[in-house]
């Protein structure tokens, strides 16, 4: 492989003095020959692509792999084909209407995603929110942490063949979705936060609806445990594959499951907590080896995990209100705005202006099921962001993935590629 | 403050800008040509010890006036500390930068984003591609605040530029030399 | 009261009924066929895909729809299901994979960013893939429900079996991009990509 520095001609986009668009030349200046990531193999190798369309790359992602017979002998990942660029628009819209814009990042655990830039917000706009709110979203993270898992390991056991768990993750998945629907009216698309509150309380037969999901969702991981954990298929194409070491997790700032499978008990919850995470009684999951059958063994306990903190979070919900009681930044209540002089003006003022944020920044990690999710809002004082920045977890996990998948087979680089547990929205945002 | 501040300015003297505070958060500028320096030293020192990189990315400001700034945020993951480095670039002068991707294998995707968004160039990347984007794209940097939202060209000739941009072609067009060109230029 | 009633021979009429009749049979065969097995391309981007996955699950199920096997390689597949937001970046790799193809084969968009490019109107997103292939059924939502992608399904079932193979246009001809590398006149690209609504601060910044 050969590492060449290239020398860029920058180029200054901009519009010239009669107003039309500046020639904007890109590339390698004066290279005799260009700098193509991609090998003229001449005989021996071969390379294969991986298209992005394909049905074990877990959403539009190219992988071009060198191959030495069956031996992967380099991969290089091609991204960018879901860049639907997420973060130019939120600069031409008010905070809350970024809320739900961060839905289709991580189109599988949309609630976390609210809840992580809820928190940026509320942290460059110094709002502190309600006990009721801060209970209510260790709720809304716990079970996009089970449903983000839920699909992980559908659509793993589907790539290493085993199509029932699938299935019956799925299912589990269906009942989250029902009160998901019944809280926000999405099944999937919940823009439940809101700056300062949420978008609504919970009904009143989430808590049972909850509290029986808890109870009955234990039986199904022991379920797929029995069918995966002890399974010689799974376990032979699982253990040793794909091992990276701590050193090598930190150092490509890996996060979530994917570090801790590697020896790092590093979770945002413990070690940065947020939403009183503190107070609530959990273990982190932590692996030994690094390799697929750890990171598999994490997510699965990280499941159980969050069902023992969603049992707390419904012990311990308090009553009171769900939204901070600012009429500058929430809406009033209908009943008010359409009576009350002082608080129509404010419900026109945030509409028509949005909520301005004070000069700053701020950044919120919080552990998404993928890993480390950051939210960076910049503000001038205006209503809308100067830059919203998305740390995304599953990006930055992703360009371990050459590192991963050298020198193994190119049936273990599917293994690996699913064990990385990415979702193309957010990589690409 | 992080007092790891005052250390990087005992340390490193002129070349350490202003330190503050934002919301909690601890913000110091550091010089464009110490940059790798001041990371190495942060990364390096027992008593820094910022071993996890957390994000690497750019903000341009509404405000024609300011500089561009390049963001490192970074962390020490035995002692829990964390710092937002950053550079400050003039927006319209040259957006060049030493690439810490010898310091952090996580920054060499990150730094190709930035690349790819803003145009800022890291000297000593391995692989200086754009990763979002295609790697002809003619329309320019689009987190730049002089990049519209909708683009430069009309829909049509972004439809027929995003058809024509083939992987095939793509490799024969770069091998030749070609880089992205505007409609109707010679 | 004498009447007289002038008959025209109309081109194209078959003055035969039971040539009619059998090619009605025919037509209902063949509709039949194709529209009971429609295997699906799924080309699944974002997180309509995610629906996608979940009506093909156990709960809402569309092998009861003749969906049977998801045919990943587009050479095996009736109908391109565009589930989710389509970039610039694969606009080319769809019209690949639609042109990959054979004969007959439907599009359906799911979504409201496949229809239309959705809540994405910036420099990087495809207004529609309309734009680029022929589309069949436009499903709505943000993402549809699997019901609403069921009930595309029947609508194309009902668009399929109103098809015939003695029709004087020929449906199930090629069309490739033209020679300017499009597949629409690029004012009328132009013109259905234009935003709409009554928005007025969506461009602007600050």
């Amino acid at each position: 492989m050969s590492k060449r520095t290239v020398e860029l001609e920058l180029a200054t986009p901009g519009l010239d003095d009669r107003g039309q668009p500046v020639r904007v030349p890109l590339g390698v200046a004066d290279a005799p020959d260009s700098t193509l990531p991609e090998p003229d193999l001449a005989g021996e190798h071969m390379l294969i692509n991986l298209g992005p369309q394909h049905p074990a790359t877990h959403g539009v992602l190219r992988l071009v792999v060198e191959l030495d017979g069956e031996t992967v002998v380099r991969v290089i990942p091609h991204l960018g084909y879901l860049h639907s660029g997420f973060e130019k628009l939120g600069e031409y819209r008010h905070y809350n209407q970024i809320i739900p814009l961060t839905d289709r990042t991580d189109y599988l655990s949309p609630m976390a995603n609210n809840v992580g830039f809820a928190l940026a917000a509320e942290k460059l706009m110094g709002i502190e929110i309600t006990p009721r709110c801060t209970v209510l979203r260790v709720i809304a993270c716990e079970m996009s942490r089970i449903i983000s898992h839920m699909v992980w390991l559908g659509t793993t056991s589907i790539d290493l063949g085993a199509f029932t768990p699938f299935l019956w993750a799925f299912q589990e998945r269906e009942r989250i979705y029902n009160l998901q629907e019944m809280w926000t009216g999405a099944r999937l698309t919940t823009s439940v936060t809101r700056v300062g509150g949420m978008m609504a309380d919970i009904p009143d037969d989430f808590v049972t609806g909850l509290r029986e999901f808890t109870q009955t969702f234990p039986r199904t991981l022991s379920e797929i445990d029995r069918v995966l954990t002890r399974n010689a298929v799974w376990v032979g194409r699982t253990q040793g594959v794909g091992a990276l070491t701590a050193a090598e997790a930190i150092n490509h700032s890996l996060s979530g499951p994917m570090l801790r499978a590697s020896g790092v008990p590093y979770d945002v919850r413990k070690d940065k907590p947020y939403l009183d995470y503190e107070t609530y009684d959990f273990d982190v999951v932590v692996g030994e080896h690094g390799d697929v059958y750890d990171r598999y063994l994490v997510r699965l306990e990280e499941c159980s995990q969050s069902n023992r903190i969603l049992q707390q979070a419904l012990v311990r919900l308090p009553d009171g209100p769900v939204n901070v009681a600012d009429p500058r930044v929430i809406l009033p209540p209908k009943s008010r705005a359409m009576n009350d002089m002082e608080a129509m003006i404010y419900h026109f003022k945030q509409v028509m202006e949005g909520v301005k944020a004070p000069v700053g920044e701020a950044y919120v990690g919080i552990e998404n099921p993928k890993g480390e999710l950051g939210n960076y809002l910049v503000s001038d004082g205006t209503a809308k962001p100067v830059r919203w920045r998305i740390r995304p977890p599953s990006f930055i996990n992703l360009s371990a993935l050459s590192r991963m998948a050298e020198g193994h087979l190119l049936s273990d680089l599917i293994a690996i590629n699913a064990s990385v547990d990415i979702v193309m929205g957010e990589v690409d945002r | 403050m992080n007092p790891t501040v005052d250390a990087l300015r005992a340390t490193f003297g002129n070349a350490i800008g202003r330190g503050l505070e934002s919301c909690g958060d601890t913000i110091v500028y550091v010089a464009r040509e110490s940059l790798l320096d001041a990371m190495t030293w942060l990364r390096d020192t027992p008593q820094q010890g910022y071993d996890y990189l957390v994000d690497v990315t750019a903000v341009e400001y509404r405000d024609r006036e300011r500089p561009l700034e390049l963001v490192y945020q970074l962390r020490s993951l035995p002692r829990g500390a964390e710092l937002r480095v950053k550079v400050e670039l003039d927006p319209r002068g040259d957006l060049t930068v030493d690439s810490i991707v010898p310091l952090w294998r996580g920054a060499d995707w990150l730094e190709r984003e930035t690349f790819d968004m803003f145009g800022v160039t890291f000297r000593g990347h391995p692989d200086l591609r754009r990763i979002l984007m295609w790697e002809t794209y003619a329309e320019g940097y689009p987190l730049r605040k002089d990049f519209p939202l909708r683009g430069r060209f009309s829909r049509a000739e972004q439809v027929r530029q995003a058809l024509a941009a083939n992987p095939a072609d793509m490799r024969e067009r770069l091998r030749r030399g070609e880089r992205g060109k505007l409609p109707h230029s010679e | 009261m004498k009447r007289v009633i002038e008959t025209k021979a109309v081109s194209g009429q078959s003055p035969n009924y039971l040539l009619a009749k059998f090619q009605d049979l025919v037509d209902w065969a063949v509709n039949s066929s194709r529209a009971n097995s429609l295997w699906p391309m799924p080309f699944g981007t974002a997180c309509c895909a995610i629906e996608f996955m979940a009506t093909a699950a156990s709960r809402y199920d569309f092998a009861r729809f003749g969906m049977e096997r998801q045919a990943f390689s587009p050479r095996q597949a009736d109908v391109l299901i565009c589930a989710g937001r389509l970039p610039f970046k694969l606009a080319p790799v769809i019209r690949r994979i639609y042109d990959q193809m054979p004969q007959p084969k439907w599009v359906i968009s799911m979504g409201a960013c496949a229809s239309t490019g959705g809540i994405f109107d910036n420099y990087a997103m495809v207004q529609g893939i309309d734009t680029i292939v022929p589309v069949d059924v436009y499903v709505p939502g943000c993402p549809p429900r699997p019901e609403g992608l069921l009930y595309g399904v029947l609508l194309l079932h009902k668009k399929i079996k109103g098809e015939s193979l003695f029709d004087r246009v020929p449906r199930r001809a090629e069309q490739p991009l033209d020679e300017r590398g499009l597949r629409l006149p690029p004012e009328q690209i132009d013109e259905i990509s234009e935003p709409f609504g009554n928005s007025v601060h969506q461009f602007r910044s600050a």
